[in-house]
């Protein structure tokens, strides 16, 4: 079948990636998959779920009612987590680090819900990757003058020497990109041995590999959430530096 | 010289199980640091939550390499960029 698409392979395990629409971009064909529709699932969920807590807060009330109460625990979850890590420059990081939270959060567990997590797919998360890094070199150029960058740049030898230079530049290079393997690779190991489990085994995986979706999809799709923003909210209050 | 596809598999697979050896550095360190965060909480139970985290991140960044490795392997075993 749709031979362009990694992973879709001809045999009875099934990874869960599938082409549902191909068009012609420039004679190249390219597929719609089921990734795509993954995310777009994922996001009109949350769209419905900011839509209905804006509407909760509109007419929020002294005594909360239970969704007005998972939203402030999420928020204060949310807010703690930033001001623990980043301190007094974080105050305007809370927006980003919150949406980056949710977003990925949501698309590890919709693994549960039977789709395949968008984050599965390099595609997404090699973009949340370069957003940090856009704005951990942004934030130092914003906060940092230009001698003082130089400076970390050549960092173990004095500034005029910079032997030390190309290899500063390729650890910058490789934080997007160990950032999002890092998530990337978790989350699409769970979704490959959960196919290995469910196409392997057959009629055998009928209700106990509901402990592994606990584990590869609840456990480990949190942690790397976590992981995720406080690896991104380390790296930009490095960038921005000199707070204490 | 001309190798058959079978056997191009046959190696990809072999290379897709020494790949996953790279999953042995990270065992070591996140039982290393497993190790040292019980030892904290034994000394402090009151910080609990912060050590847990810490272990945590520390762990998750630890585990980089042994995903690499097992990158590899998925790339060989399922993208074949051999044959």
């Amino acid at each position: 079948m749709e031979q362009g698409i990694l992973l879709s392979t001809g045999s009875d395990i099934d990874f869960m990636i599938h082409g549902v629409f191909s068009y012609n971009l420039f004679g190249q064909e390219v597929w719609i998959t089921t990734s795509h529709v993954c995310l777009l699932i994922v996001v009109l969920v949350l769209l419905l779920f900011f839509i209905a807590g804006g509407m909760v807060f509109r007419r929020a009330e002294a005594i909360p009612g239970p969704l007005q109460n998972v939203l402030e625990m999420a928020v204060e979850f949310l807010d703690g987590i930033v001001s623990s890590s980043m301190g007094k420059n974080g105050k305007g990081f809370r927006n980003y680090i919150g949406v980056l939270f949710i977003f990925i959060l949501f698309s590890n567990i919709s693994g549960l819900f039977g789709l395949r997590p968008p984050t599965a797919d390099y595609g997404v998360t090699l973009p949340l990757g370069l957003l940090t890094f856009t704005l951990v070199h942004v934030n130092q150029f914003r906060y940092n003058s230009i001698p003082s960058i130089w400076k970390d740049v050549c960092s173990p030898l004095p500034p005029w020497l910079p032997l030390w230079a190309p290899i500063n530049l390729i650890g910058e290079i490789a934080v997007p990109i160990s950032l999002s393997l890092r998530l990337f690779a978790n989350v699409l190991s769970g979704t490959v041995m959960m196919a290995l489990v469910y196409g392997l085994l057959q009629w055998f995986a009928t209700g106990w590999p509901a402990v592994l979706h606990v584990y590869f999809d609840l456990f480990s799709g949190a942690i790397q959430t976590y992981v995720f923003c406080m690896l991104t909210m380390t790296y930009i209050s490095n960038a921005i530096g000199g707070e204490e | 010289m001309n190798f058959d596809e079978n056997f191009i598999l046959g190696c990809s697979a072999i290379g897709a199980g020494l790949a996953v050896i790279a999953g042995i550095g990270p065992g070591v360190g996140q039982g290393i640091a497993a190790g040292y965060g019980a030892a904290a909480v034994g000394r402090n139970p009151g910080a609990q939550g912060k050590i847990m985290s810490t272990m945590l991140l520390g762990q998750a960044v630890a585990e980089t390499t042994g995903l690499y490795g097992l990158l590899i392997a998925f790339l060989l075993l399922f993208v074949k960029p051999l044959i």
